[in-house]
């Protein structure tokens, strides 16, 4: 794989790391996991294999040899030559033809996925770049344009298993016709709502900063990176200022530093904080999470945690469906 | 003991409310609970990692339903703490090389004014102590010391750095803690070692962990450099 222009920030993840948090490891990988996931059951992949995480667009990339693809993410025209590729579809992708990303409408990231993974060492079980200690993934860093990347081994998707023979007939037939649902290949969304259960700090905030947690709209600041969504509003200062004792935090925990302005803590954050947690974002809508970008608008709405393990429980099923139906493809 | 979720994914046992009025003794409660917790091994969990007062368990949703009984439920029926409670092993004790040169210590005038001491005796006091890692983060391979005699405590600096150099050593309040990776920062530096902190080459990565006793010993520039040269990593 060459990559001809790197766009904005481009970086090698898989599902991300695990078991080495006591030594200060964050679990990285893609911010939307499940979308990864989705896009290596599409191009025949397991769903850990690692893809590409394109922030704010601009990659363009060829391929030495025939390979299939397959994208989910933020509202982006995605072009193999000069036709476009939605979402969820797999495609097949003649060698030297180029493959451009360009800027979301809508969200901020999408993931590629790509016939046999990229095939980058494992570093602490993992193949994703952690930007902030700059190890894994390609030499540690973002992409570059330029970089030449190899790929793993693939076994046939089940998009093309049956036309492989007359693959190149007709342009058309070079991408899928059925794809995964709307939601999960593209979750990006104008002004979101994020599903939040509370943290361990919301019963020692007071009333009026708890209503405004959850009536005001949250600003997305600029300064936000892999590592969290910074909001630039609203302020909700603490009376009372507590130092708490450093403990863990993880993807998706709402934090109250003494500056009012909550951060949500995305995929790349520290293993332990010692901020307020006043609640967490829901596994099922990180994947809305890792869309927001500078200037977006959030609302949050509270629900149990009986309810935020239902909808992942819901949402696995669903999965699990979608595999038998691209089994039956290839069968 | 206090089990509280975090987020719909992971829960923190709180071991000890308060860290700094018994930190060895926490300590050892806390690495007590997360080896219970280990060998527990507790369907669906993915990973525990030790914070101070607490232990973090981090777990799959989907594994745990699939369960009989979730991580939660086992940790509060006590189940996860009957077996083996033998006492932890005997912490490792690790010494740290540290150049306490001027060069590297950007800050021991700072210290010294805030403590009204000389950099000779910080740096006397600071490597004759014997500290403990509280806790690994902030940055991977990164540990909170505690241990730091009192009289050297000494404010964050109002402004952090941008950028420090790996294997700096600081003092943040009444904690010291070394630098692993070039990363920015607000502690006083006071010294550099030429031991590697932290490589994702290994297994561990890190060369402390949580528990482990900690010495510094003050080393020359040349002993400094030569150890550099010759690759000293662990």
């Amino acid at each position: 794989m060459i990559i001809t222009r790197a766009g904005f920030l481009t970086s090698v993840q898989d599902l991300g790391r695990s078991g080495y948090r006591e030594f200060g490891v964050s679990s990285g990988g893609a911010l939307d996991s499940f979308a990864l996931r989705v896009a290596n059951l599409l191009v025949g992949n397991d769903e850990n294999a690692a893809g590409l995480e394109i922030t704010l667009g601009g990659l363009r990339l060829r391929f030495d040899e025939e390979q299939i693809v397959a994208w989910c993410g933020g509202e982006v025209d995605v072009h193999l030559g000069s036709m476009a590729l939605p979402a969820g579809h797999a495609a097949l992708l003649p060698a030297g033809e180029e493959l451009k990303f360009s800027q979301p409408q809508i969200g901020c990231r999408c993931w590629l996925a790509v016939s046999g993974g990229i095939d980058v060492p494992l570093v602490l079980g993992s193949r994703s770049t952690d930007l902030r200690a700059q190890f894994g993934g390609f030499e540690g860093r973002t992409l570059r344009d330029g970089d030449e990347l190899v790929l793993g081994k693939s076994r046939r998707s089940p998009a093309f298993a049956k036309t492989t023979a007359d693959k190149q007939t007709a342009a058309t037939k070079s991408i899928s016709s059925w794809t995964a649902q709307h939601d999960w290949v593209s979750p990006a969304k104008r002004n979101p709502i994020l599903r939040f259960v509370r943290g361990c700090d919301w019963d020692r905030s007071n009333t009026s900063m708890l209503q405004r947690f959850t009536s005001e709209t949250f600003a997305v600041s600029l300064d936000s990176d892999r590592m969290g969504v910074r909001f630039d509003s609203p302020e909700l200062k603490r009376q009372d200022n507590v130092d708490l004792t450093s403990e863990a935090v993880a993807p998706g925990t709402i934090q109250i530093p003494p500056s009012g302005k909550p951060i949500l803590l995305l995929g790349d954050c520290q293993t332990i904080g010692g901020y307020p947690k006043i609640a967490h974002v829901i596994t099922v809508d990180l994947g809305i999470a890792a869309q927001l970008r500078a200037g977006d608008q959030v609302r949050l709405s509270e629900v149990s945690l009986v309810d935020a393990h239902r909808l992942l429980l819901e949402r696995e099923q669903q999965l699990e469906l979608f595999r038998i139906g691209l089994s039956l493809h290839t069968s | 003991m206090e089990i509280i979720p975090l987020g719909d994914s992971a829960l923190i046992v709180r071991v000890r409310e308060q860290f700094e009025d018994a930190p060895e003794k926490t300590l050892d409660e806390v690495l007590r609970t997360l080896q219970q917790l280990r060998n527990a091994a507790i369907p669906g969990v993915i990973e525990v990692a030790p914070a101070y007062t607490t232990v973090a368990l981090f777990f799959d949703p989907v594994a745990v339903a699939k369960a009989r009984e979730t991580p939660g439920d086992v940790i509060a029926s006590g189940s996860a703490f009957h077996r083996r409670r033998s006492a932890a092993a005997a912490p490792r004790l690790i010494e740290i090389p540290v150049c306490y040169d001027a060069e590297f210590g950007l800050d021991l005038d700072r210290v010294g004014e805030h403590t009204k001491l000389s950099a000779g005796e910080v740096v006397d006091l600071h490597s004759t102590a014997e500290y403990r890692v509280a806790c690994i983060g902030f940055v991977p391979g990164f540990p909170f010391l505690t241990g730091l005699p009192k009289t050297l405590a000494t404010p964050r600096r109002a402004t952090p750095r941008k950028e420090i150099p790996p294997g700096s050593v600081g003092i943040g309040g009444a904690q010291t803690g070394i630098y692993p990776l070039r990363s920015p920062g607000g502690w006083n530096l006071i010294g550099q070692t030429p031991l590697k902190l932290f490589d994702p080459t290994k297994n561990p990565p890190a060369l402390l962990c949580a528990g482990d006793r900690v010495r510094f010993r003050a080393i020359t520039r040349e002993v400094f450099e030569a150890s550099k040269q010759g690759g000293a990593s662990r």
